[in-house]
């Protein structure tokens, strides 16, 4: 079979390498521009060109324990709704995977669901639910919405994964004397290890900067991305948000990258050693 | 007074059905201790479902399996003294050669030292020393073949499953790694079950073979008797190639009412103008098809009263210009008349 | 011990199923499907306009309101922009979905897909804010049209009713434009994974039979990627009729769905009303859903 990765990559026509790119910028570029002004003097408007240049907003963000409040939250958070998403969605991957029971291809459908649902079902959903059995809105009411969303990111990332895998290899560990629980530990585990990663700090970055469900399944607790969007309609010490976005995106660009890499890196080895 | 041993595997009434599907269907079979034994059928016949319940990945429905007397039905395959070699090899592409072949001494809690001489063993006996600290994605298709052996023989299992494990090697490969494999099983003396559709593959190998079909063993014996002596319709066709005799024709030719086969390589083309031998059966047609194929010759032959019959005959002396010049030709067809086999009508 | 636990579990696959199964099934039917169910018998409620309480009876008058003009408006207002931006997100991505599977090496090719996952999983609220100072009437993009000396134009636009506004941040075409960018990843990789499916010997067919590029690009790669297209489109189409913070953010005061919803269940406490709301996306998107099913869009995602 020839595949389309091969080197004979044929040449794009003029126009359409500029729409290309010019595509890229529109995603990106927007980004820089937050990046950028977290450097203005300005505090009340967003002109442009920066009237100067100052570093004194980060001094000022360090000061502002409202919003390390919130990053801490937002971090506990993510954690947690991370570690239930672990749990949930690779148990759910293992028995899509292992078993073929009806209703299978269901699975599928109502873990994507909470994301392919407009998020604002997904939260007043929750809320009147929470709600109408009075139990308060707290710490725990938000990670019970964060994993429900969170799931289906490992879910898929690890069932692609034991799809990639030789099936024949769980027969062959038992078959040399590992019993299940061997089995699991020597096999399969280093098998889905990096899909476990990925999926898992997908999931973290979801969570971290997950602002609409949260604002429904929320009480008086401010995540970080709440905290920002309350800054958006009242806004006070403009710049302080700037900061506050960049460390949003600073904190899940690593996660997000860090898991397409490993997505991308171990796709590769896997294709050697077909 | 020494106890006979009891047969390596023994298959009482074995069925599998997966819903309405009779995947194997009350299978009896007998395999000896130190066996070389082929399953042999098309795919579909039950051939892998029979080493799967032997290995234990799947369970019979009904019916008993033993294990040098054993029943081992319903244990898993980790408490089975059975070890597999893989279609695909299923080598953990995580671990080194060393430690995919190490795996089953690993699981036992064999002491690292111990493990390390026995895969070094092992390496040699599969002629990959030297390859240890390789990873299964750095070796070729014939040198992951035998890493799958290695670690598969490593616990000195009673019973080692073969499930097409040559069907990915290329031609030459593969007739090499049968005559490694047949050299193998002599050293180890241990009981070879062996998958495979190639007829061919089984009948080089094996002792014994038994040939599936649709669920259902047709025939068990040596090759030389399979091939001889098919029982059925089927296993004529399926292994060699043979001439299938019935109704009307066969009645004229044998003079009873039977169905029989009869291999293409055993039939004469006669003299028309001379007699054939006493104790032959024997037939006048005329050659219509002639095919050249080097060493042999293959001819169709319309048999006068109708029917036809497949006959090849060695090319000894004669050239192509020789045989071709034969058709059209009238032949008076003869062959020993023990060499049909006959068969239930 | 362990050996036997997991014989015993080894010879009972249902019961492992069960286990393994279980828990998430559990978790995502008890909170997530109990909640949207919930929701629905909510819908069906109605509430006490003087005393401002929920009556737990039965009725579907609740539903009629959703059809009263203005909530009939909200509705067609926010179709419209959902299908604006779906089509504008189509017409961004493909160029660059189709350069990125069938026009660059392997290496470049991972590098590309990269930059474009990113953002897709990026701060989504951050990035609604970057559009915020980018969209300001003393921002960037104002500066960068009067500096191509545009201004005329960009009045004339503003000007106009429908979709225009005192500045960009503050009108339907700004919105537009930032929904467009935040939903334009889940647009692009559709569509490249369904090009990328297309077989290269298809293409080869079609030049070997005498068709030109344009020709193979519209017979033969097109139809072949429509899927992906419309698999791209369910994220756009039903992300835009939910959401409610861009809307809050930078539109004028005209409601969307979600930001009717959002209100009516907050400051005016109606959740039925406000259940009632949420269904129309939910039928839209189920309706969406199965055509997109039928049309083979589901492979693509």
């Amino acid at each position: 079979m020839r595949s389309n990765s091969s080197s004979l990559t044929p040449k794009a026509p003029l126009a359409l390498t500029i729409a290309a790119y010019a595509g890229l910028l529109f995603l990106h570029v927007p980004i820089l521009i937050i990046f950028l002004y977290t450097l203005t003097p300005d505090e009340t408007t967003y002109t442009f060109p920066l009237p100067g240049i100052t570093f004194k907003w980060f001094g000022i963000a360090l000061q502002r324990a409202d919003l390390w409040r919130s990053v801490t939250l937002s971090l506990q958070v993510a954690a947690i709704a991370t570690f239930a998403a672990l749990i949930l969605g690779s148990l759910a991957a293992a028995a899509v995977y292992r078993s073929n029971f009806f209703g299978r291809e269901s699975i599928s459908f109502l873990l994507v669901l909470p994301i392919a649902l407009p998020g604002i079902v997904t939260g007043i959903a929750l809320r009147t639910a929470i709600g109408g059995f009075d139990i308060p809105f707290s710490f725990w009411t938000i990670v019970i919405g964060h994993a429900t969303f969170c799931v289906v990111v490992v879910y898929n990332n690890v069932l692609a994964r034991f799809r990639r895998m030789q099936g024949s290899q769980i027969e062959a560990s038992m078959d040399l004397g590992a019993n299940s629980f061997q089995t699991f530990w020597y096999v399969v585990f280093p098998n889905i290890a990096t899909a476990l990663l990925a999926g898992g700090m997908l999931a973290f970055a979801l969570s971290f900067d997950e602002v609409i469900v949260t604002t429904f399944t929320a009480g008086q607790q401010t995540t970080l991305p709440i905290w920002i969007f309350s800054q958006l309609s009242r806004p006070r010490d403009r710049p302080v948000t700037n900061v506050a976005a960049m460390i949003v995106m600073l904190i899940t660009f690593l996660p997000i990258f860090l898991s397409q890499r490993l997505t991308a890196s171990s796709s590769d080895t896997e294709g050697n050693s077909k | 007074m020494a106890q006979q041993t009891p047969p390596a595997i023994k298959f009482d009434k074995v069925s599998r059905h997966f819903g309405d599907v009779k995947a194997v269907d009350e299978a009896d079979l007998e395999i000896r201790d130190g066996e070389f034994f082929s399953m042999l059928g098309p795919s579909g016949s039950g051939k892998t479902t029979c080493l799967r319940m032997i290995a234990g990945f799947d369970r019979p429905t009904a019916g008993q399996i033993f294990l040098y007397g054993q029943d081992v039905s319903n244990l898993p395959p980790y408490d089975r003294d059975v070890n597999t070699v893989f279609q695909d090899y299923a080598l953990f592409p995580h671990m080194s050669v060393s430690e995919n072949i190490a795996y089953g001494l690993m699981v036992k809690k064999v002491a690292r030292p111990e493990r390390m001489k026995k895969v070094d063993e092992m390496l040699e006996l599969v002629q990959l020393s030297g390859f240890g600290g390789r990873k299964p994605s750095q070796l070729s298709g014939g040198q992951r073949q035998r890493v799958a052996l290695a670690r598969a023989l490593i616990n000195h299992p009673k019973v080692l499953l073969l499930d097409e494990p040559l069907g990915a090697l290329d031609l030459k490969l593969r007739q090499q790694m049968q005559v490694e494999l047949k050299a193998i099983q002599k050293r180890v003396g241990i009981t070879f079950i062996f998958v495979t559709h190639d007829q061919e593959e089984a009948l080089t190998m094996s002792d014994r073979i038994a040939l599936f079909n649709q669920g259902k063993i047709e025939q068990i014996g040596t090759p030389a008797e399979i091939y001889e002596h098919p029982k059925s319709a089927f296993v004529a066709g399926f292994v060699g190639t043979s001439n299938l005799v019935r109704g009307e024709v066969a009645r004229r030719i044998t003079g009873m009412d039977v169905t029989f086969s009869i291999r293409p390589e055993k039939i004469h083309l006669g003299n028309i103008k001379e007699k054939a031998p006493t104790d032959s059966y024997s037939s006048d047609g005329t050659i219509r098809d002639v095919v050249y194929l080097g060493l042999y010759t293959r001819y169709h032959v319309e048999l006068d009263g109708g029917g036809d019959l497949v006959v090849v005959e060695q090319n000894l002396k004669s050239t192509s210009m020789d045989v071709l010049k034969n058709k059209g030709q009238r032949t008076r067809l003869h062959w020993n008349k023990e060499h049909i086999s006959k068969m239930g009508a | 011990m362990l050996n036997k636990i997991s014989t015993y579990l080894y010879l009972r696959p249902k019961l492992v199923l069960w286990l393994t199964l279980g828990p998430p099934l559990t978790y995502m039917i008890i909170v997530y499907l109990g909640s949207l169910f919930n929701l629905l018998i909510n819908s069906f409620y109605y509430l006490e306009q003087f005393t401002g309480l929920i009556v737990r009876e039965f009725t579907l008058g609740t539903y009629a309101r959703t059809f009263e003009p203005a909530n009939l408006e909200i509705f067609t207002r926010t179709t419209l922009m959902a299908i604006a931006v779906t089509v504008m997100d189509a017409i961004i991505a493909f160029p660059l979905a189709y350069y990125i599977a069938r026009f660059t090496p392997p290496k470049l090719k991972t590098w590309l897909i990269i930059a474009v996952t990113l953002p897709l999983w990026s701060s989504y609220l951050v990035r609604v804010y970057a559009w915020k100072l980018i969209l300001a009437k003393e921002g960037i993009l104002s500066w960068f049209i009067n500096l191509l000396g545009l201004q005329g134009a960009l009045d004339w636009l503003l000007g106009i009713p429908a979709i225009g506004g005192s500045s960009l941040a503050l009108s339907p075409l700004g919105m537009f434009i930032v929904f467009a960018y935040i939903w334009l990843p889940y647009m692009i990789i559709p569509i490249q994974t369904a090009l990328e499916r297309v077989p290269h010997s298809l293409v080869e067919a079609s030049s070997d039979l005498g068709a030109k590029p344009l020709q193979t690009f519209r017979t033969v790669i097109l139809p072949l990627a429509f899927p992906g297209v419309v698999a791209g489109s369910i994220f756009t189409f039903s992300l835009t009729l939910g959401d409610f913070i861009i809307p809050l953010s930078l539109g004028n005061s005209k409601f969307f769905i979600g930001q009717a919803v959002y209100s009516y269940q907050g400051t005016a406490g109606d959740i039925p009303l406000a259940a009632a709301m949420t269904m129309g996306p939910v039928v839209i998107m189920i309706i969406y859903l199965l055509i997109a099913r039928k049309m083979g869009a589901f492979d693509a995602l």
